[in-house]
């Protein structure tokens, strides 16, 4: 760990990768990864299944561990400490300081299933950020308000269409206000014709909120409208990166051209 | 001599019995549930030393036989300095063993609450405790209602061993019964029917409401 600085300098991005991997046993999903975002930066990372696109919203939602490497969230490293010059595993209170910064929603919504609508916003901010019943209300209705789903505030998950779930989901994320919004394929449980409602949100979200989004996902044409950069992963690292336009229109790397390609025949 | 004749005679000792066996199975299932939360959790812990005594716990209250543990308790802790009223031994010696099932139960149950609860819940920064309590238990006690309907029913039958240290337990009084009269059948048809009536009447009708009500307040599906 000792080539790796224990924090970075004041102008350093939003979120740092610097040299991440992920091995399960022999096979490796990350492979000396290195990405930086910006604050306020809308990043979409596409690439074909087990290319471990997803692996990399898992790490810094620090839902796994990194096997190599650091990541750094506001110049600090997400899962480690310093402790006399070097960089030791993080303990719980350091962890739980840098996972505030960081919101996720998931393939499958992960709504909890005995909660309310308003309730699954509320859990987080009255458990976690300690807000008065009424603050974390009042915080939740706004945002459910945001995501068209007022009138739906006290239905349980059961009674929910997907997409509606899925809206529900980023209401949740959004009541702890994170910095870094991890969109992990939100839409591809999702049935065709309620997509268009999730995205609108996303939409929104990008236009009305100081967030940072890192964005893995299937919809190619969403990517190229609403990213402000797009990354390729092939084989466990960033096999090329760039404006969408580049990505789409003009892409420099064989694996990128393959693999669009056949994403447009499929459709 | 009809059975209202044997009835009239002895129904008081069944009644008294039926009480006893009530109470035990009462006061055995609370510590059999304590003991299953506890060791249910334990055997979750991510510490080397929590996990296994747990699983030693566990394996010694499943693996012998509860007549076995019965007699220790009530006959050879006492060498050892420790000396339980035969009440006491009998629902403690009950609660101990079926707890040890208990606790796979719960064990089962949390592990199979889907993955992507724990993770959202970890995703909301939530602390291990509040996960636990907040998320991923609600929705394994609903999973573990009817393994522990089972439980129940085995645990009150398993009391009637406790007649074998002199509590005077339904089992106890039907034995007496037969001992004086020698009505055998009478007896032990009575104890048959009044145990039956318990489990098939009052313990299950009890769970099934209680796997009602709960889902009704978890989920109102």
């Amino acid at each position: 760990m000792n080539e790796y600085p224990t924090r970075l300098n004041d102008d350093a991005p939003m979120v740092r990768f610097s040299k991440v991997s992920k091995r399960y046993g022999e096979l490796t999903v990350l492979d000396e990864l290195d990405l930086d975002v910006s604050a306020n930066e809308m990043v979409s990372i596409i690439g074909p299944s087990g290319s471990g696109k997803t692996t990399v919203l898992r790490l810094l939602m620090t839902l796994e561990d990194v096997s190599d490497g650091v990541i750094y969230v506001e110049g600090e490293p997400l899962t480690h400490m310093e402790r006399d010059g070097q960089l030791v595993p993080a303990n719980q209170a350091y962890l739980r300081r840098q996972r505030s910064k960081i919101g996720m929603c998931f393939q499958h919504f992960n709504l909890f299933p005995h909660m309310t609508a308003l309730e699954n916003c509320m859990e987080g901010p009255i458990q976690v950020l300690r807000l008065s019943k009424q603050e974390a209300r009042e915080r939740s209705l706004d945002l459910l308000d945001m995501v068209g789903l007022s009138d739906k505030r006290d239905q349980h998950p059961i009674r929910l269409s997907g997409g509606q779930q899925q809206r529900v989901a980023i209401a949740r994320a959004l009541a702890m206000r994170p910095k870094v919004m991890l969109l992990d394929e939100v839409t591809s449980a999702l049935d065709p014709e309620v997509i268009g409602e999730v995205l609108n949100v996303i939409r929104k979200l990008n236009a009305e909120h100081n967030l940072t989004v890192l964005m893995v996902t299937h919809q190619m044409g969403f990517a190229k409208e609403i990213s402000d950069r797009v990354c390729f992963v092939y084989n466990g690292k960033i096999a090329e990166a760039g404006p969408p336009s580049q990505i789409f229109d003009a892409p420099q790397n064989p694996r990128t051209k393959q693999f669009l390609s056949a994403v447009l025949q499929a459709n | 001599m009809t059975y209202a004749e044997f009835l009239n005679e002895h129904g008081a000792r069944l009644i008294d019995g039926s009480i006893i066996t009530v109470q035990q199975t009462i006061l055995a299932a609370l510590l059999a549930i304590a003991i299953a939360l506890v060791m249910g959790l334990m055997r979750l812990s991510s510490n080397y030393v929590v996990r296994s005594s747990a699983t030693v716990y566990i394996e010694i209250f499943r693996g012998t036989s509860l007549l076995v543990q019965l007699y220790w308790i009530f006959f050879v802790l006492p060498l050892f300095g420790i000396t339980l009223e035969k009440f006491t031994a009998g629902f403690i010696a009950v609660g101990m063993n079926l707890g040890a099932y208990g606790a796979e139960v719960v064990r089962g149950a949390i592990q199979s609450v889907p993955k992507g609860q724990y993770e959202a819940a970890l995703a909301l920064n939530m602390s291990p405790f509040s996960r636990m309590r907040r998320i991923i238990f609600p929705q394994a006690l609903i999973l573990m209602l009817p393994p522990w309907g089972n439980l129940f029913i085995e645990l009150l039958k398993a009391t009637a061993l406790v007649s074998l240290i002199s509590v005077t337990d339904l089992m106890f009084q039907a034995k007496q019964i037969n001992g004086t009269t020698y009505l055998s059948i009478e007896a032990f048809g009575s104890a048959l029917v009044i145990y039956y009536i318990m489990s098939r009447l009052v313990i299950t009708p009890g769970m099934r409401w209680l796997e009602r009500a709960l889902s009704r307040h978890m989920s109102r599906a």
